[in-house]
């Protein structure tokens, strides 16, 4: 028998850039819109956010069919949740689920590379990142995907907040305004749209406060 | 394919089970394989897919008043530094630390699993889990997964009845009693100050400048370790982080800036 689809593999990479940053009282999560495979564009219009629940959104880029599962079985498990305890799951919360479900596919990840925004049970913002497998850790703003490395050096430089492992400790979150955060976002996205080809069309941006969640959409170059 | 993974059960099955697009939801916890039959080779390419974090310094050792446990706390991948600010000191219990080097998802989610089996045997024995029972549970399971390309290289120190308790375990199988250890591709440079500064009975602020300083040389040696160099001290009251400073900061308290003498020389020239 010949051997057939030697070099066959499960994933793909689709491409995308996720930023996320936490303030005092609010958090910013954005993502763009283009999808792509290679060096084709397959569409302009895709969202890379999806609400997980009331006060934690989620950011993915890598391979779509993935980040979609992932999705799905968060939801499912929020659906769950919300019908045993008749509440939404916390920011935190969804957090280490969120570990945990990557963790179980260690052996066949997700290719999927996220960041969860929300509001603590402080009404504080938060962000956490991951690996794709399910390694995370709370930080004060987070990029991810293909422009990620474009996007962090240009956040450490403007808005380099102390770490949060320092003794004695000092406050982790953004200096920022909400306005201030969105118009760093809209940069960083203009500046990765000019280097990385997975980047571009349009950035999707979701704003958390105590009056609940906003949108705002910006549009990138189309080359 | 499915792993016998009731060990990773820790809670009653709540609901009935019921099948839907995401698979049986009410389950015990297991892990999804794939359905490869070259599984090492697809687990390693995967894995180079997803780049886990490499490169740390942990120690750790046992002194006369208790356990001093030390890390910095980057993580790369390849040259790219993909974070500075990670928690590789684990706190598994008020009483028990662990340390995180290798894979950092395979380090985070074990000793998350370790807290949860050390509450249990709390509640139904009424008295703490000892050291030595804890980095069994934990070598018990990572040799269970042998060859499956997990990567954890861990000293899980601790308090319990019989006083200081400190252990290294490992991935491969490995779990060794001691006094002095140091894990992770720093770990040669730490060895080197930490053995030439070790007494029995250092005190503590003694035994967290020793810590801090080994994990100072090693972050200046290694390129892949740096960051915050993170110290905690474990005695009979549980644990306390001692001290979290920048190494880049560090440097200069080690290493004070003086002025020149050729910059001297010719202030004095010109005041002349």
């Amino acid at each position: 028998m010949t051997k057939k689809h030697a070099n066959w593999s499960p994933y793909d990479n689709n491409g995308g850039s996720c930023v996320a940053i936490a303030g005092a009282d609010y958090c910013v999560i954005a993502a763009d819109t283009r999808m792509s495979t290679g060096y084709n564009i397959l569409t302009r219009d895709y969202s890379k956010i999806s609400q997980l629940a009331d006060k934690a959104v989620m950011a993915s880029s890598g391979f779509q069919a993935d980040v979609k599962a992932l999705q799905k079985a968060l939801s499912a498990k929020h659906l769950i949740y919300q019908h045993q305890h008749n509440k939404q799951m916390s920011c935190p919360a969804m957090a280490q689920l969120l570990s945990n479900t990557l963790y179980y596919k260690r052996f066949f990840p997700y290719y999927a590379f996220n960041v969860l925004g929300g509001l603590d049970n402080e009404g504080k913002g938060c962000v956490f990142t991951y690996d794709a497998v399910g390694s995370y850790e709370r930080v004060g703003y987070s990029a991810q995907g293909s422009g990620s490395t474009l996007i962090i050096p240009f956040l450490d430089n403007q808005l380099k907040s102390p770490s949060p492992l320092l003794l004695p400790a000092k406050d982790a979150v953004t200096p920022l305004s909400e306005t201030e955060a969105i118009d760093l976002v809209k940069t960083v996205f203009a500046s990765a749209t000019e280097r990385d080809i997975y980047t571009g069309d349009k950035v999707e941006i979701v704003i958390l406060n105590a009056s609940g969640m906003r949108r705002e959409y910006m549009e990138l170059r189309k080359d | 394919m499915k792993l016998d993974t009731t060990g990773l059960e820790s809670l009653p099955t709540l609901i009935a089970p019921q099948n839907d697009v995401v698979g049986d939801l009410s389950a015990a916890p297991s892990f999804d394989l794939p359905n490869s039959n070259d599984f090492d080779g697809f687990v390693k390419e995967a894995i180079q897919m997803v780049k886990p974090a490499k490169g740390t310094t942990t120690l750790a050792f046992i002194f006369k008043e208790g356990v001093m446990v030390a890390a910095d706390s980057r993580a790369s991948m390849g040259g790219y530094i993909s974070s500075q600010s990670v928690k590789k000191i684990i706190e598994i219990n008020p009483y028990m630390l662990g340390t995180m080097a290798g894979g950092a998802a395979d380090c985070q989610f074990w000793h998350r699993n370790l807290g949860i089996k050390c509450r249990l045997h709390e509640l139904a024995n009424k008295r703490r889990i000892s050291v030595t029972g804890a980095s069994k549970l934990l070598a018990n399971i990572l040799y269970s997964y042998r060859g499956m390309g997990l990567s954890v290289g861990t000293m899980i120190a601790g308090w319990d009845e019989t006083g200081p308790g400190l252990y290294y375990v490992d991935s491969e199988g490995g779990r060794l009693k001691g006094t002095r250890f140091s894990v992770g591709s720093g770990s040669p440079y730490a060895y080197g100050v930490l053995d030439n500064g070790y007494r029995y009975d250092l005190s503590v602020e003694e035994a967290a400048e020793l810590a801090r300083r080994a994990i100072y040389h090693a972050t200046f040696r290694d390129g892949a370790s740096g960051g915050v160099a993170s110290v905690y001290y474990v005695g009979p009251n549980g644990w306390k982080k001692l001290s979290g400073d920048d190494v880049g900061e560090l440097h200069y308290h080690y290493y004070p800036v003086t002025p020149s003498t050729v910059e001297q020389e010719m202030v004095e020239a010109t005041g002349a």
